[in-house]
This record gives C-alpha cells, sequence and structure tokens, in this order.
C-alpha cells in the first residue's frame, strides 16, 4: 500500500492522474524562488519556452539573462554572478549543461564552490522524437562525482517546483535534472520534500524486494510494487530524489528490510543512482542488486512510451525483472 | 591623468621587485611557467599598486575593483604581486605548488583570500569577469572589473562567446587586458593559431580596443583611464609586452612558456635582471 506519510495523490494509479513535465516544476519553482530571494536569477541559453525559463522572465525581466547558444559561457558567466552575490539558475537541456559544459562547472561552480544551480532539462530517453543526441543518460554520473555537488532528480512537477525552491535556499552547487514528456503528478503540495531525504512511496509488511528509484520513474515504481503485490511478492518502494548526499540511512534501513534491491532511473545503468546506491550498500550493508537503467546504450528516436518500454523502464518491465531476480537468489 | 616620474619610478621599482619574486619562486617550485609571469610583472605592478582600488587588510571589501585572471598559469606574477602589495608576507611565495600551501600552482579563490575566480582551465575568465561585472550593474554598484587574459587563451572558442555577450550587454565597468606576447606553449601564437587582426575581432564584437606597450607604465595606466571614460562599450586592451621580459636571454623565447629556471640559471637571470646598468627594465628597452 502506498505509505500513508507520502501524502501521495489520491489518482496516484489512476488513467485519468494529471500529466505534466517535470520542467513545468522549475517555471513554477523558480518564480517562487525569485520571489523569496531578488537575488535568485535564471539564465537561459536560447531554449527559453522548453526550458520554462520564460516564466521567469515574464515574472522577472530584469532577473532574467539571455545568453544566446552559449553554454559554456552560462556556466561561467554564472558563476561569476555567484561571485557578485546572485543565485544563479543556469538553463538548458541536459545534454548541453551539463553536457556541453562539464568542464566550465567543474572549475568555475564545483572546485569554485560557486552557488550556481544547474538545471538540465529534456533528461532520458523520454524526450522522444529528438533521438539520442537531446537524450542525456550521463547527466547524474557526471554531476554526482564533482565534489560538493548535490543531485536531484524530481519525481514529479510538483516536487519538481519544491526542489527547485529549496536550491535556492541552499548555499551552493546544486544539478537539477528535468524531463520533457509529460509525467504523473504523483505527490501532492503535502508531501514532504527536503534536499537529502528519500521518501517511502510503498509499504509492505514483509517485504522481499526494496525497489529505490529517482526521477519520475518512481511512479513506475510504484505502479510496479502494486502489481508484484497482486502476484503475492511483497516490496516497498523508495522514492530518492536527491541522489548526492544520498539518504544512506533511508537506504540502509530499506535493505536491511529485503533480500534484494533493484534500482530504477532514466540513465545508464553504470554510474548513476544504482551505482550509488551499490557503492554504498556494497560496505553498509552487501546484498544482491540490480540496477535498471539503460544498459551501455544511447537513445533513439521514438514516442516516450515506447522508448521506456523498449529500454526496460517501464512499470510491466520493472515487475519482470525483480521476479527475474528473486528466482535467481 | 598621466603618471608623474615619481609614480612611474616607483611602478618600475615594484616591477622589479616582483620579477625577483617571480624567479626566486619559481627556482624554489621546481616547475610552474616563466615567461609570462616576467612579461605581465608591470601590468600587475600598475595594477596593485596604482590602478586598483582594494584593501590587502580585507580583500573582500565590498568596494574594491575586481581583477579576475583568466590565464591561471601566470599566477606567480600575481602571487608576487600580492606578497608585495601586503595580502601575505613574500616568503609565502616560496611555498608556491608545493603540498599544503595556499599558492596553488593554478589559483583557487577558497585557498588564497584575494583572489577573486579558480582559474587554469583557458577561456573562462572574461566569462567570470563578465558575470561579475553585470552582477554588480544590476545592484547599481561602482566597481570596476578587470580580467587579464593571455593571447594564446584566445584560441578558445568560450572567450569569443564571452565576447559576443559582453558585445551585446554593453559592459562598460568591464576592462580586459590582453597579454599580447605572441607565444603560447606549442610556438608563436601566429603559428600554431593566428590570431591577428585582433583589433579587428574584438572590434567587430562590439567592444571598444587600446592597444599599449604592456611595459611602459605611463601608456599601460593611460590606457586604463582611457577605459573608464569608455561607457558604451566593454574595452579590451592589447597590452604588447615581451615574454621573459628583463631576463634578456630568454625573452621572446616560448620554450620559456611553460618550464621553470633550474637554481643556476636562477642565480643568473637574478644577476641579468640586477645588472642592467642600473636601469630598470622599462628604460633597458
Amino acid at each position: 500500500m502506498t505509505h500513508p506519510d507520502a501524502k501521495l495523490s489520491e489518482k496516484v494509479f489512476a488513467d485519468d492522474v494529471e500529466r505534466l513535465p517535470t520542467r513545468d516544476g522549475f517555471g513554477k519553482g523558480a518564480i517562487e524562488a525569485g520571489k523569496a530571494d531578488e537575488n535568485v536569477v535564471v539564465l537561459c541559453a536560447d531554449l527559453t519556452e522548453s526550458t520554462r525559463a520564460e516564466w521567469f522572465e515574464k515574472e522577472f525581466p530584469e532577473r532574467f539573462v539571455e545568453v544566446g547558444i552559449a553554454e559554456q559561457h552560462m556556466a561561467a558567466l554564472a558563476a561569476g554572478m555567484a561571485a557578485a552575490g546572485k543565485v544563479p539558475f543556469i538553463t538548458s537541456y541536459a545534454a548541453f549543461n551539463p553536457g556541453r559544459n562539464y568542464e566550465q562547472i567543474r572549475t568555475t561552480v564545483a572546485l569554485n564552490e560557486a552557488n550556481v544551480k544547474v538545471c538540465g532539462m529534456h533528461a532520458g530517453v523520454s524526450v522522444g522524437p529528438d533521438g539520442a543526441t537531446h537524450q542525456m543518460l550521463e547527466d547524474i554520473g557526471l554531476m554526482r562525482m564533482l565534489p560538493g555537488m548535490t543531485v536531484i532528480a524530481p519525481g514529479d512537477a510538483e516536487e519538481a517546483r519544491k526542489a527547485v525552491v529549496a536550491a535556492a535556499q541552499h548555499t551552493g552547487p546544486v544539478y537539477l535534472r528535468f524531463g520533457r514528456s509529460a509525467t504523473p503528478v504523483f505527490t501532492t503540495p503535502d508531501t514532504p520534500f527536503a534536499i537529502g531525504k528519500a521518501l517511502l512511496l510503498w509499504e509492505s509488511e514483509h517485504p522481499q524486494v526494496a525497489l529505490l528509484s529517482t526521477g519520475a520513474l518512481s511512479h513506475a515504481a510504484i505502479k510496479a510494487a502494486r502489481a508484484l503485490a497482486a502476484e503475492g511478492v511483497e516490496a516497498l518502494v523508495l522514492h530518492t530524489p536527491t541522489v548526492k548526499p544520498l539518504d544512506e540511512e533511508a537506504v540502509r534501513a530499506s535493505a536491511e528490510r529485503v533480500r534484494l534491491v533493484v534500482t530504477v532511473e532514466e540513465h545508464q545503468a553504470a554510474g548513476g543512482f544504482g551505482s550509488a546506491v551499490a557503492e554504498f550498500l556494497a560496505s553498509a550493508h552487501p546484498l544482491p542488486i540490480v540496477r535498471l537503467g539503460v544498459d551501455d546504450r544511447f537513445g533513439q528516436s521514438g514516442d516516450p512510451d515506447e522508448l521506456l518500454a523498449q529500454y526496460g523502464l517501464d512499470a510491466p518491465h520493472i515487475q519482470e525483472r525483480v521476479h527475474e531476480a528473486l528466482a535467481a537468489l | 591623468m598621466a603618471l608623474t616620474d615619481d609614480e612611474v619610478q616607483k611602478l618600475e621599482q615594484k616591477a622589479e621587485a616582483i620579477r625577483e619574486t617571480i624567479i626566486t619562486m619559481l627556482v624554489a617550485a621546481g616547475s610552474g611557467h616563466t615567461a609570462g609571469p616576467l612579461g605581465t610583472a608591470d601590468i600587475f605592478a600598475a595594477f596593485y599598486f596604482y590602478i586598483l582600488k582594494h584593501d590587502p587588510a580585507n580583500p573582500d571589501w565590498d568596494e574594491r575593483d575586481r581583477l579576475i585572471l583568466s590565464n591561471g598559469h601566470i599566477v606567480p606574477v600575481r602571487y608576487a604581486a600580492m606578497a608585495h602589495a601586503g595580502y601575505f608576507p613574500v616568503e609565502e611565495c616560496l611555498t608556491l605548488r608545493k603540498f599544503g600551501s595556499r599558492l596553488q600552482g593554478h589559483p583557487e579563490r577558497l585557498r588564497l583570500p584575494g583572489l577573486e575566480t579558480t582559474s587554469g582551465p583557458l577561456g573562462e575568465g572574461l566569462s567570470q569577469a563578465a558575470g561579475i561585472a553585470y552582477a554588480l550593474r544590476m545592484d547599481g554598484k561602482k566597481n570596476q572589473v578587470y580580467v587579464v587574459m593571455g593571447d594564446g587563451e584566445q584560441d578558445e572558442g568560450q572567450v569569443w562567446e564571452a565576447a559576443m555577450w559582453a558585445g551585446k550587454e554593453r559592459l562598460a565597468n568591464l576592462t580586459a587586458v590582453i597579454d599580447r606576447n605572441n607565444i603560447q606553449i606549442d610556438g608563436y601564437t601566429e603559428d600554431v593559431m593566428p590570431l591577428e587582426s585582433l583589433r579587428a575581432k574584438y572590434e567587430a564584437f562590439n567592444w571598444h580596443v587600446l592597444e599599449a606597450n604592456g611595459h611602459d607604465l605611463r601608456a599601460f595606466v593611460a590606457a586604463v583611464e582611457e577605459a573608464k571614460a569608455i561607457y558604451e562599450k566593454p574595452v579590451v586592451i592589447i597590452a604588447h609586452t615581451i615574454p621573459g621580459k628583463g631576463v634578456p636571454e630568454i625573452e621572446f623565447d616560448y620554450h620559456w612558456h611553460g618550464k621553470p629556471p633550474t637554481k643556476e640559471e636562477g642565480k643568473r637571470f637574478l644577476k641579468e635582471l640586477r645588472t642592467l646598468g642600473g636601469k630598470l627594465p622599462h628604460e633597458y628597452a
């Protein structure tokens, strides 16, 4: 059953659950953060509409900065603005930000501990028709390796809004990951969110498997958990929007209750959230771990749902992999 | 206002002291860059002892001008200038590049108060300086923002992203100085990747371009003063310098871009610096 403390949407499993892209949450959250702190500025590299930076621009035109198609400049420019007291959010597609400007982020933001919030939109294969060039699958890995970088992949548009507000209040570099396609809004304004805190979405009395997920695929994880329950396999789902710093206490507590951990993310299976979990549990509480993600491949054009199925990341595939892994124990 | 003869002489003496410290610290470090720091000693003397509004006892002073060093590998000149200006003891320069030192091989803002940015990877300083200048202007502040870049780093595409943007935003509180010494690690700039016409390039990016002899303190300071009077555009001063300036045997030689003097060479270089017939480098040139 869904965990009462998560205060999830009543429509979490309904066909008519509200669907919004997490980037909409960025748009709303940026305005909120901008109202709360006049030092918040938003920079964009010629993708104002699709990143939703435009929403902030309309509200605070004097605090919006258009840099043109120049992501490398944007990152270092923001580091400079942060040095003068601003709280810059830099926005573009994740393939370019942090894909194109990784070294600028490394040197001028991370090493320099600049108070810059890197926002990568259109992450994952669910970008859809644009194809592999625009489907960033390595950003969590790139960002979580940087010392001092906080990494957040919100689960839905509502949580994305909260994450943006929290990032603005947090001092230090943050990477925020957003998606392009509309995904279920399964949390509510009452759902707790704090940087570094994971959230139990699905609870069972005697779980055999813990599904640890990040980003919008957490919805697929709870759907899979519910389907597994109907088949007599008890599971729990720990939604982990903050990949770094990992909520080690919650991850360990979940792992200690089960025989198997399955991680779920829309990212390369190597180097991302699943790796972070595996690295931690390898010493904290060793047990079998299956990491679901994109398996050392690039994406391709297609419809988002079709692609998630193709790459084995929808609820039925998660369910299937859990059965396989339990059978192999 | 032009410098008086006394002011020029005082700055030349500071530049001389900075050069001596550069050679001494590079010998002690056993690695690092020689040509660029020696070539920009006059420029850094001008900044720290005349141009900048700053307070060595209060490096974070809000009213300070900002001096950003983009080509971080020439940082020995900045460390030496800062030490002579009183930011830290000159003896600390001997810790350059050593374990535990605040004087990292490439400058790190968080380690040494008085540095404005962390730099080394080339082509990033102009963007950061533009960000600082833009944010200060947003807040209605009058601080001047200066950024020193190398000429070799003009090869980096990001420099032109930043130049285009600063031109668009008419960042008049931003003055860039390009150390035009015509060398980079692999050779002469015009062989590795021709930059000329550098003036025409920046003009085309909507900058006001000035040129000055980077060893003529009166001319360089005059260019900076002129830059302050340009209200419509960012200004770039192309400062023509001699790499290795002050040590005749290495001047103009790109092989000295990225290596330090040995102990023996260091002794000889210091002697060369000090035996210019009692003349200062500027007069010698």
